[in-house]
């Protein structure tokens, strides 16, 4: 297992290198940059910014100051917020969003597998169309209207939570709630497919013909295998929950990542463009790489290569 | 199989269990708590791009860096005219060439230091520091030598017009006389600094460094920042040393940046904040009929328009560009499409900006707009070019252009071809003069017709019209060198009839700030700039 750790580690420099290149260039061939705006600043005022920023460097010497620095750790100042290095900001923010995510994926894996196990365990029964039917809503209700109606019912009909904010321990449970819903949908559906394959399984009845109760056939033997393709699903799913919801962020007022994330592309925030892409793209390749392991564990039928 | 049912029970109840302790007892809105406690809670749009008054240039930052520092000169809170702020007084000499400012013994930063006309020589030599590369250092190109030392033609700063006569005695030179001078000081461009806090992080040409943060900060106005949580909230509080802190009535302000007009609306219905930064375009109407004590619209300096690229056929022609102009009915426009109780805009600079109000007028007049069209050689819009409007992407822009697109189609019989573009392209395809028709907002600088006039000279670097005029050039440059009110006055009265006659732009309605506010707030009056001194609002408690 060290060694599949290893080289998965070393396959993702090359990886992390060629996406922060490709990154690099790429922004800079969008038109405009960070330090146009409505208002033109005087033409002696926008040399001073050049040269402050070393705009003025040709791109070939930005984009090596830029890797150096980067090897360092170092993700350079925000061109949007001054003041704020975007180790910072990213710092700062995906502590919000890791707290957001986490709690909307423990409500999105806890609706979703237990519905979905209870529909294929009554498979074509009303127990089955209903979570079924509600799933189906959930998927296709976008986040944007679910937040809005949950605000409007709990937050501003009833009174119990704030509509917006983080500063409350009661503020997470409407954004957990409206994110977690929409991937509960999804973990649902999959649960139910996977679980109905595994049930009608050979292994499966043969535990039932050694006479082993139900719900230890279906929660020991069955759920174990059954789980495996939600499995791959959270690995994806909780690099999007934990790195931010920009709609989520922006409805509630969530001071997470997701909204940098979205936002410094609108701004070319050049150093933030780059530094929420690298940041993403580690959290993908790391949450990968703990799936795949959580994987072989719990699927004898794989092995580490 | 009955066994799970257990499992959703528990699960349910496990959900109603908690909302209902959510739900326990009538907890206290902000609102209420701000009330008690005179806190003020505002909605401040964004997250603002930093608290540094020499860096920063947007409103955002304004609202929060005017709790924090103070100028020589401060505002009315009513009509905004110039009252003693860190100056106690101030002497003009050699007509209005020269000015001493006295600052007053009892100013002091928040640490207990002495602000001194020191601080202030240190403020201006940071902000006009090339290295340091501050966007608004064009706010003090008025003082003697201020362009040529920020343009580095010269590096001596001794040489700029700030000079501290001794540690409470101020003299600025100004490279000619300005009226507007004590009401430019009202921008935190010009506000001082605290050197010792500045040299302790990095200096005074180094950019975002960590002075502005709450542990660091030193500052001189009526509130200190006491917390920054990024996208979340800034708290200021009463600032204890401040020379005026008796009259200073609330306790603090908590800075909340709502991006989402919707949410704040919301946060607004709960009693989360007592202002907001605007009203929901769908929710104007219930505010006007129903909340009439809650809601506020007020003219803005500012004003919405269209430019028109000179140089592309048909838009080259001035008959084009006046028909165009002559066959909006901007009342219905402002009454129909933007509806927030917008002004019709019938010249370019919003009425009573300094005290000026435009005499000319560009009238709705499809009859005429008709002729000129056909005089220019598109009768009833035949062989008319198709041509393009561009603005940026957002909804409100859109709603508009389609109206004029179909207002022109009605009007003149002549085809628009609507085109979007994200921000900053659109900057850029504006910038590089790539486009025929524009969308264009410009929001003053400062209280005078200049900041309105003065762009449209040739080649100015926000006329992106290409649009050139010598005669016009010339009267903005005579009213920038006269003194008297009236004379002056009267060469913008002359540029802006130009500008009207010839057309590069085309305005369209002045721009309304509406807001919502608690009944609670007090001291917050309507004026064009939008400006709140913090020291005179307060909490009404009872209401």
């Amino acid at each position: 297992m060290f060694n599949f750790i290893c080289k998965r580690v070393l396959y993702a420099i090359p990886v992390i290198l060629i996406i922060a290149t490709v990154t690099f260039f790429l922004i800079r061939l969008a038109p405009g940059d960070p330090l146009s705006d409505e208002k033109v600043v005087p033409s002696e005022i926008r040399v001073n910014l050049e040269a402050h920023y070393g705009f003025d460097n040709p791109l070939w010497l930005q984009y090596l100051h830029y890797m150096r620095n980067l090897f360092q750790g170092d993700l350079g100042p925000s061109f949007k917020y001054t003041g704020w290095t975007v180790n910072e900001l990213i710092g700062q923010s995906f502590l919000v969003s890791l707290e957001l995510g986490l709690l909307s994926l423990i409500i999105a894996v806890l609706l979703g597998t237990i519905s979905g196990t209870i529909a294929a365990v009554n498979k074509n029964s009303s127990l089955d169309y209903f979570p079924m039917s509600i799933a189906m809503v959930g998927i296709c209700m976008p986040t944007f209207v679910m937040g809005p109606l949950l605000i409007l019912f709990f937050g501003l009909y009833l009174g119990w939570f704030n509509p917006l904010g983080w500063e409350l321990w009661s503020d997470r449970i409407l954004p957990a709630l409206t994110l977690g819903i929409y991937y509960a949908a999804y973990i649902a559906r999959l649960t139910r497919s996977g679980m109905l394959e595994i049930l009608s399984s050979d292994y499966i009845r043969t535990a039932r013909a050694k006479g082993l109760p139900e719900w230890r056939v279906v929660l020991v033997h069955g759920i174990k295998t059954g789980l495996l393709p939600v499995v791959a699903f959270i690995g994806p799913a909780s690099a999007g929950l934990i790195s931010g919801s920009f709609v989520v962020e922006t409805i509630f007022q969530v001071p997470g990542l997701g909204r940098f994330f979205i936002m410094a592309a609108f701004n070319r925030d050049y150093t933030m463009v780059l530094g929420t892409v690298l940041f993403y793209a580690i959290l993908i390749i790391l949450l990968n790489l703990i799936v795949d392991i959580i994987q072989v564990i719990i699927n004898p039928r794989l092995k580490y290569e | 199989m009955p066994r799970f049912y257990p499992i959703i029970i528990n699960s349910l109840l496990l959900v109603t269990l908690s909302l209902s302790i959510a739900g326990c007892g009538i907890r206290e809105t902000n609102v209420e708590r701000g009330n008690r406690e005179q806190i003020l809670y505002i909605g401040n749009g964004t997250e603002p791009e930093g608290l540094d008054p020499h860096i920063v240039t947007g409103v955002t930052e304004h609202n929060i860096i005017s709790a924090l520092f103070e100028g020589l000169v401060s505002e009315d809170p009513i009509d905004l005219h110039p009252v003693p702020g860190m100056a106690k007084n101030w002497e003009v000499f050699e007509d209005g060439k020269r000015y001493i400012f006295y600052l007053r013994e009892d100013a002091i930063w928040s640490n207990g230091d002495a602000v001194t006309a020191y601080d202030f020589v240190y403020s201006y030599e940071r902000i006009l520091s090339p290295a340091l590369a501050a966007e608004y250092a064009y706010m003090l190109y008025a003082m003697e030598n201020a362009r040529a030392f920020n343009a580095r033609e010269i590096t001596d700063f001794s040489a700029v017009g700030a000079k501290a006569l001794d540690d409470k005695k101020l003299e600025i030179r100004l490279e000619r006389p300005i009226p507007y001078f004590l009401e430019l000081q009202s921008h935190y461009s010009w506000w001082p600094v605290h050197p010792p806090t500045i040299e302790k992080f990095g200096g005074m040409t180094e950019r975002g460094t960590h002075w502005t943060r709450p542990e660091n900060i030193v500052s001189n106005g009526p509130f200190n920042l006491t917390d920054w949580m990024i996208n979340q909230r800034i708290k200021v509080r009463k600032n204890l040393h401040y020379w005026d802190a008796e009259k200073v009535k609330l306790n603090g302000i908590n800075f909340l940046p709502i991006d989402s007009r919707d949410t704040e609306e919301r946060a607004f219905r709960v009693g989360y904040i007592h202002l907001t930064q605007t009203i929901p375009l769908h929710r104007v109407d219930y505010y006007r009929n129903e909340r009439p004590d809650s809601s506020r619209f007020d003219t803005y300096l500012g004003t919405y328009c269209y430019l028109f690229n000179v140089n592309t056929p048909p838009l080259d022609d001035i008959r084009v560009r006046k028909a165009l102009s002559l066959s909006l009915n901007r009342e219905e426009i402002t009454q129909y499409v933007t509806r927030a109780g917008e002004q019709s805009a019938y010249h370019f600079t919003p009425p009573d900006t300094g005290g000026y109000n435009a005499r000319a007028r560009i009238d709705y007049d499809s009859e005429k707009a008709r002729d000129l069209l056909a005089e220019a050689g598109y009768p009833n819009g035949e062989g008319f070019p198709e041509i393009e409007l561009l603005y940026n992407t957002s909804e409100s822009h859109r709603t508009l252009a389609e109206a004029i697109q179909q207002i022109w189609k009605k009007e003149l019989n002549i085809e628009i071809k609507l085109l979007n573009q994200e921000w900053k392209v659109f900057l850029n395809s504006l910038h590089s003069k790539n486009y025929q028709i524009g969308r264009f907002g410009w929001i003053g600088d400062y209280n005078d017709p200049n900041t309105f006039l003065d762009l449209w000279v040739t080649d100015g670097g926000n006329n992106r019209t290409g649009w050139s005029n010598p005669e016009y050039d010339n009267l903005i440059s005579l009213a920038s060198k006269t003194f008297a009110k009236e004379e002056r006055f009267n060469y913008f009265q002359d540029a802006e009839e130009i500008l009207l006659e010839e057309l590069p732009v085309m305005p369209i309605y002045f721009y309304m700030r509406s807001l919502l506010i608690q009944p609670s707030v007090r001291g917050w009056y309507p004026n064009i700039l939008d400006h709140h001194p913090y020291k005179y609002v307060y909490l009404d408690s009872d209401n």
